[in-house]
């Protein structure tokens, strides 16, 4: 198993090191001179000189990228010019708002597909059956920022006076701040340090922090306004699981250890649970974690449809505003997630069939 | 005599066998087998009938897409759909759709916008098709250092959440539908490499293509007479599954204003310059989206019901 894992993060590092460096090619690929882009209008020739010494944009290209990839190693990511601080200070504010979408989202798809899967699965070729496919198919083919729309139209408007009544945007009701845990239970904290920022950046978690401190009134507010968001998210990866439990499970029904297990007369319960199931439910593993990069792709839009202020927005925003120190950034940490995500799906995935672990 | 007589016999009788049994092609047995599944059909029904919408554009709408009907006709922005036969009041001019907020008809738009989304959705796929196919297939025939360093970057493009790489390419290349094209070519191109090495790697082993080579046939002769056609399968029911899947990012991608430029009739960007009215003008946004899903339904549909009549394993 050690040495499973070891391939398996082994071959992970030159997929980051290529994204770092695909990144780091399409910023330099941007027509104009990194000068005048990033400072806009403060681009006098003197700025410029400036600017280029500063920013080590006279060295090789070769040493630019050695330099740029030791910055991002210690998670020194430059300075938004837009929103003129830090960029990992950006990303301690943004990034928790837009994981617990992601996760709020990925809960939703897999608390609703896989059950879904199950009943379409144990009503193989009933109305039931295709009823549930007929949904996955549309589900799958949904645009995400329409069916948020429409969402916050009925939920916001037409049942508005109503007591299933949603709020259309927003992280939180206007004039609501959760007290962060660590002010809540008095705990000294010096400023800049990078204990401090952790924190900061764990009690940005907004929905976890009011949890953990029981601010109730907050996190339901905070739950109210997920709601919306995170089903418009969910409605792709939910169909896709759906679909491949359906047709996993059914195939695992039609093999010898079903046939066995009926045969030395277990219940019918039983065998669906015990022992088609259990085994169905190793490639839903792997598409869940998948599932990772429509979330974090979908967020860019989901964010926008609902006003809310994480890592989607603020990438949006860095785009139209060509803040390439956010851009740059933004795009590396969200696709090392994203790969390291997949990473922890392979293992869990060697941990489930150990025949994946010897090949 | 008697020899030559068994054998006029012989030739008869496979003469009569195949007149009785006529071989069935691969392609009729496909087609048998696509036109048996229901979902197939209905996928194929609804992409023959938008592409039928995007031909006949011009005559089955009332207006010009970007015609603004101010001081032509006493509507006004954002106008409710108004139908006569549904109870409108006959004296209103008749906007199945309603207007938007420029006063031009939704319902030509959406029509229009047929040939932008199909267009655009070929275009992506036959660019992606044609560079991933390429690589695939040398990667895939040559093997050692150029498969491994084309199949590590197909690796690094997989890497990124497709989405988001097509956006910071768009970032890159500036805004516009053809940039948006061409971003979601590229992240739709490792798809198409993976898939095609595949098949090239399982092909070059089989023994046709041991008796080409052994006649005398070039590396590129046998790429392109032996192992494509045989490869090919799989990326027809990639390349329609492709076509959805471009057409819903490229309408992402409008959304967010990086794609389609107004005043373009592309539902994507009808949808995103609309969505600050959602509460007012619901229509506005409802109409174009519905036409992007139908549209990437049919085309998902379309793919899954090739897929089960291309690959007869999975006929159960």
């Amino acid at each position: 198993m050690l040495s499973f894992i070891t391939r398996r993060t082994l071959l992970a590092i030159p997929v980051l090191l290529g994204i770092m460096i695909v990144v780091f090619l399409l910023m330099r690929a941007i027509p104009g001179d990194p000068c005048t882009s990033m400072l806009g209008e403060r681009a006098t020739p003197e700025a410029c000189v400036e600017f280029n010494e500063a920013n080590g944009l006279n060295d090789p290209i070769y040493v630019q990228l050695g330099i740029y990839m030791k910055n991002v190693l210690t998670f020194n990511l430059g300075e938004s010019v837009r929103f003129s601080r830090p960029v990992t200070q950006l990303l301690i504010e943004r990034l928790p708002l837009t994981t617990e979408l992601a996760m709020s989202a990925l809960f939703i798809a897999v608390a609703g597909g896989v059950p879904l899967g199950i009943i379409a699965a144990r009503k193989h070729n009933t109305l039931i059956d295709s009823g549930t496919m007929a949904m996955a198919n549309i589900g799958v083919s949904m645009p995400v920022f329409w069916l948020g729309l429409m969402l916050a139209y009925f939920f916001a408007v037409v049942l508005r006076d109503t007591p299933f009544a949603l709020p259309p945007g927003g992280r939180l009701s206007a004039g609501v701040f959760p007290v962060p845990y660590y002010e809540a239970w008095g705990w000294n904290l010096t400023e800049g340090t990078f204990w401090a920022r952790f924190n900061e950046y764990i009690a940005n978690h907004y929905i976890f922090d009011t949890f953990i401190t029981a601010q109730w009134a907050i996190f339901w507010d905070l739950i109210r306004h997920m709601i919306l968001p995170a089903i418009a998210l969910a409605t792709i990866p939910l169909a896709i699981i759906a679909r491949i439990t359906r047709s996993s499970l059914l195939e695992a029904m039609n093999k010898d250890y079903v046939r066995t297990a009926r045969a030395k007369g277990a219940p019918e319960r039983r065998v669906v649970t015990r022992h088609a199931l259990r085994n169905s439910l190793l490639p839903v593993v792997t598409i869940i974690g998948l599932q990772m990069g429509l979330l974090l792709g979908g967020a860019v839009l989901t964010e926008t449809v609902f006003k809310l202020a994480g890592v989607g927005t603020a990438l949006f925003d860095a785009i139209i505003g060509r803040d390439y120190a956010v851009v740059q950034g933004f795009t590396v940490i969200i696709a090392a997630g994203y790969v390291i995500v997949n990473l922890l799906v392979d293992l869990s995935y060697g941990y489930l069939d150990p025949r994946i672990r010897v090949k | 005599m008697g020899t030559k007589k068994t054998v006029e016999i012989l030739e008869a009788n496979l003469q009569d066998a195949n007149l009785t049994e006529k071989p069935t092609s691969q392609w009729a047995l496909t087609i048998r087998r696509f036109r048996g599944r229901k979902s197939g059909m209905i996928g194929l029904s609804i992409v023959v009938f938008l592409i039928l919408i995007a031909i006949f554009a011009p005559i089955i709408s009332p207006y010009e897409p970007n015609e603004v009907l101010i001081g032509k006709e006493d509507v006004g922005p954002r106008e409710k759909p108004c139908v006569h036969i549904l109870g409108c009041d006959p004296d209103q001019p008749q906007h199945i759709l309603g207007t938007d907020a420029n006063v031009r008809d939704e319902y030509t738009r959406i029509v229009f916008g047929a040939r932008v989304s199909l267009t655009l959705g070929f275009f992506t796929v036959t660019l992606a098709l044609i560079v991933g196919t390429t690589f695939g297939a040398i990667a895939g025939y040559v093997g050692g250092a150029f498969d491994n360093v084309t199949m590590r970057v197909m690796d690094v493009i997989l890497g990124f959440p497709s989405l988001l790489l097509a956006l910071v390419i768009v970032s890159v290349l500036g805004p516009g539908l053809q940039n948006a094209l061409i971003a979601i070519a590229v992240v739709s191109i490792p798809a198409y490499a993976r898939v095609t090495r595949a098949q090239v790697l399982s092909i070059k082993e089989t023994d046709f293509v041991s008796a080409s080579l052994a006649l005398g046939a070039s590396g590129r002769q046998i790429i392109l007479r032996r192992v494509l056609p045989n490869a090919l399968t799989p990326l027809v029911v990639l390349a329609t599954l492709g076509v959805a899947t471009a057409i819903l990012e490229a309408a992402g991608l409008s959304f967010l204003g990086l794609g389609a430029q107004p005043p373009l009739a592309e539902w994507g960007t009808m949808l995103a310059t609309e969505r600050n009215n959602v509460f007012t003008s619901p229509h506005l946004v409802f109409f174009p989206g519905l036409m992007i899903m139908i549209t990437v339904l049919g085309f998902n549909l379309m793919g899954d019901g090739l897929r089960d009549a291309l690959d007869p394993s999975l006929n159960k």
